[in-house]
């Protein structure tokens, strides 16, 4: 970013808030509330055609080196269009795409992975996906079923975000018989996968089972290294998604601030109940705290500092908890509405829901936090 | 996005790191060691030497940075007082005696004294040399201050006072005080209210000292039998004192926020220390919950700070981000308070200064965390204030603005809080 050389300067520059306007000005036009439901009940995974318009624009390259197709902006600006599609539930596979495998091949891509993947992500041409998880329980590097040997992967991974839909995925798997794994990269249109879309709570993220039987897999990054490289992917993606969680927050709670201003009870605005005023108050409170956590999150991604990995994981459980805190709550504020379909208050909640558990529950991250925090301070 | 000063601001706290170091003693080690050598330095003892160092700190430039020079300040924004007070919090210095003479009533005197009076004013509380305080709170006014009840009324050119005062921090050593009063019963609530300011050795004025849950005394009550003030140190117009009031506390301090007792670094250290049942405390999945929990609420609040620090360095108006640091904090200095003697157990209930760890602060905080809830501000209010100011949300429906205010419902009782 560019250097401002104003004081304490903890805060968006003019220029990249006058992006946050555009972005937010581009998605109120093409992924309203309108279009976020079109894929919520129809059959499309995502929105293609919301997908094309944001690879116009260039979202997809902007914290991508120009020497591989990208912007070359940087992550203060990625966070800023993050904020904006938590804010609108964008229906796109951006964020498996951009924050974890763009973010995969930059931190661990040879230079021909590079130069064959990212110029392709870059211009919107390339769906990527992370699979990790195995199934209804934690995975980590000792208990992971899919197996590599050599170059070729066996297991089957899910859910694996947009794995239904996309062209590459980056795939954690064990080494030989021991607790090592290692990365791969799998080209999802090759011999030995198969995929099927999967039901989740949010189906405006589309979700895959994808298998491999020998799928051909080249290694990302030093054999063995698999976890550490995991551990630093996720950091990394936490922050970014706590943006998108900031921006989801935050609409909840306008949303929750609009409705007990219009709603009238007992011959007054329900805004005016002490009640309601300080559930609103508390789901502020939660909002700026995750916000400020985010920012400072930002600033050390956009730094790459040895700060990262306690700020990341501070900004994950704070934007988690405060997403779900203020989607529960603006559906308590509705009422009745908002328990129905036909009110947004449950894009919300199922998508807060849903990025409180993408990149591993608040729980983990919380002991995750206190182990750093123990590292830091002996 | 940076957590750079200016050069200008870099040199001001180099400026104010290098007359600290030579006119204070820095904090060394870790926080018992520290709070036992400061803490036990309140009080009346404590006065003189808080009025020596205050001298100093107003001969230096440094008491009041954003007043304007004509009273001793250097017209600087409010980013140089937040820089000044970063740098102080570093040092073990006097606090509580000059504060609200200096956030709260000089800048009222500032907006509605005569030239003559901030001349004779402004300079003494600078330089510590008087110190105020403020009559607002009472028994029955609390959160709902523009109900109190004590009376002033007008005879020639002077008022006379009576009634009662509570919660008046320093009343029992001030010199001077603002006082807000009802000068016409018949008036609706916020409109039969006038300002004053007096002196605290007038005569008719009895202090009582209040004795909180910690057994301390740092609250008063102020009683006033026939109390008498000229008319000429009257602020505002009679009848408008509750517009004064709004000033005065407008101009609260930009207070740091931080916890004078023990915070997450305290809490962190005493789990890595203590063993529970089966292990080390930091060991235990619960206690770390707690602990992730807390250090979020923390760096939160931090780091809001920085972004209010952000808005003043750019010369605009903080946001509202500034009113949650202390709904988070004061709440979360209690929470510490109780975790930290859930983990000692049963041992947890001893005080004893040489048996408890860090010399029982935690203990203490038990017993003074309540108080931060509740004054300037209770969880409460900032809720409402929050939702009103923040939110755009209304205000609760009121029956007492348009009656006058001697038909308002008092209830018919006062709960004496003994059985």
């Amino acid at each position: 970013m560019p250097y401002d050389s104003r004081a304490v300067n903890f805060d968006f520059s003019a220029d990249q808030k006058s992006l946050r306007e555009q972005a937010r000005k581009f998605l109120a036009e093409h992924a309203s509330s309108t279009r976020v439901r079109r894929i919520l009940e129809g059959a499309a995974p995502y929105d293609a055609e919301l997908w094309r318009g944001m690879g116009e624009m260039g979202w997809m390259g902007t914290a991508i080196p120009e020497t591989h197709g990208g912007a070359g902006f940087g992550y203060l600006e990625l966070c800023v269009i993050a904020e904006e599609l938590g804010r609108s539930l964008a229906p796109t596979p951006f964020s498996s795409t951009i924050y974890l495998a763009a973010e995969a091949l930059l931190l661990a891509g040879s230079d021909a992975q590079k130069k064959c993947w990212l110029p392709r992500i870059a211009q919107g041409d390339a769906i990527g996906c992370f699979a990790l998880a195995e199934g209804a329980h934690v995975t980590t590097a000792a208990n992971l079923a899919t197996r590599a040997d050599g170059a070729r992967v066996t297991g089957t991974k899910l859910p694996v975000m947009d794995g239904d839909v996309a062209d590459f995925a980056i795939v954690l798997a064990g080494l030989g018989d021991g607790a090592r794994a290692g990365l791969f990269l799998v080209e999802l249109k090759a011999p030995g996968v198969t995929r099927a879309s999967l039901a989740t709570v949010d189906p405006t993220r589309s979700h895959g089972r994808v298998t491999f039987d020998g799928a051909a897999a080249e290694p990302l990054g030093a054999p063995g290294q698999g976890w550490p490289l995991v551990e630093r992917l996720l950091d990394r993606a936490a922050v970014l998604v706590a943006f998108e969680q900031l921006g989801g927050a935050q609409a909840a709670l306008e949303m929750a601030r609009e409705y007990a201003l219009g709603r009238f009870a007992f011959g007054r605005q329900i805004a005016s109940f002490q009640a309601i005023k300080h559930k609103l108050a508390d789901m502020y409170v939660g909002v700026e705290l995750a916000r400020s956590n985010a920012y400072y999150g930002a600033w050390a991604l956009s730094k790459d500092v040895p700060e990262l990995p306690v700020a990341a994981a501070t900004a994950r459980v704070a934007a988690s908890e405060a997403y779900y805190q203020a989607a529960k709550e603006n559906i308590q504020v509705h009422g009745g509405m908002g328990f129905t379909w036909e009110f947004d208050c449950h894009l919300h909640y199922r998508r807060a829901k849903l990025t409180g558990l993408m990149l591993g529950s608040a729980r983990r991250w919380k002991d995750l936090l206190v182990t750093r925090l123990q590292a830091g301070a002996a | 996005m940076d957590f750079d000063d200016t050069r200008e601001e870099a040199a001001f706290r180099s400026e104010a790191r290098g007359w600290l170091a030579a006119h204070a003693e820095a904090k060394s080690g870790a926080f018992e060691t520290w709070q036992s050598r400061y803490a036990g330095r309140e009080g009346y003892e404590g006065l003189e030497r808080a009025k020596g160092f205050q001298a100093k700190k107003a001969d230096a430039g440094f008491a009041a940075l954003h007043w304007p020079a004509e009273w001793g300040g250097r017209a600087l924004s409010p980013i140089y007082q937040v820089i000044y007070q970063q740098e102080e919090s570093k040092f073990l210095v006097p606090r509580g005696y000059f504060e609200i003479g200096l956030g709260m009533c000089m800048p009222t005197l500032f907006a509605y004294a005569t030239e003559p009076q901030k001349r004779r004013y402004a300079p003494a509380a600078l330089r510590g040399d008087e110190v105020w305080c403020q009559l607002f709170s009472e028994p029955g006014a609390g959160s709902d201050l523009a109900g109190l009840r004590t009376r002033a009324q007008r005879q020639g050119d002077e008022w006379v006072i009576n009634g009662q005062k509570i919660w008046t921090s320093g009343a029992h050593w001030a010199d001077w005080a603002i006082l807000v009063a009802r000068s016409d019963p018949k008036a609706p609530k916020h409109k039969g209210l006038s300002f004053f300011f007096l002196s605290m050795k007038s005569a008719g004025i009895e202090t009582r000292r209040i004795k909180q849950i910690s057994g301390a005394s740092h609250f008063n009550e102020v009683y006033f039998t026939d109390v008498r003030i000229p008319d000429s140190q009257r602020l505002g117009a009679v009848g408008a004192g509750w517009g004064v009031a709004i000033t005065t506390l407008m101009n609260e301090r930009l207070t740091s926020g931080d916890l004078r007792g023990p915070d997450f670094e305290e809490i962190f250290g005493l789990a890595r220390s203590v063993r529970l049942e089966d292990g080390p405390a930091i060991d235990n999945a619960a206690v770390r919950e707690r602990l992730a929990d807390l250090y979020v609420k923390t760096q939160g609040v931090r780091l809001t700070r920085f972004r209010t620090m952000t808005a003043l360095s750019r010369g605009e108006t903080p946001g509202p981000e500034n009113s949650i640091g202390k709904l988070v904090n004061a709440p979360k200095a209690q929470e510490i308070a109780s975790f930290a003697m859930d983990l000692l157990d049963v041992g947890g209930v001893v005080m004893d200064k040489e048996t408890a760890p860090l010399r029982a602060a935690f203990q203490e905080s038990l017993l003074t965390s309540p108080g931060g809830r509740i004054a300037a501000g209770t969880d409460e209010i900032l809720r409402n204030i929050i939702a009103e100011r923040v939110l755009g949300l209304p205000q609760d429906v009121r029956v007492d603005r348009e009656l006058p205010f001697e038909q308002l419902p008092t209830g018919d009782r006062t709960p004496t809080g003994t059985r």
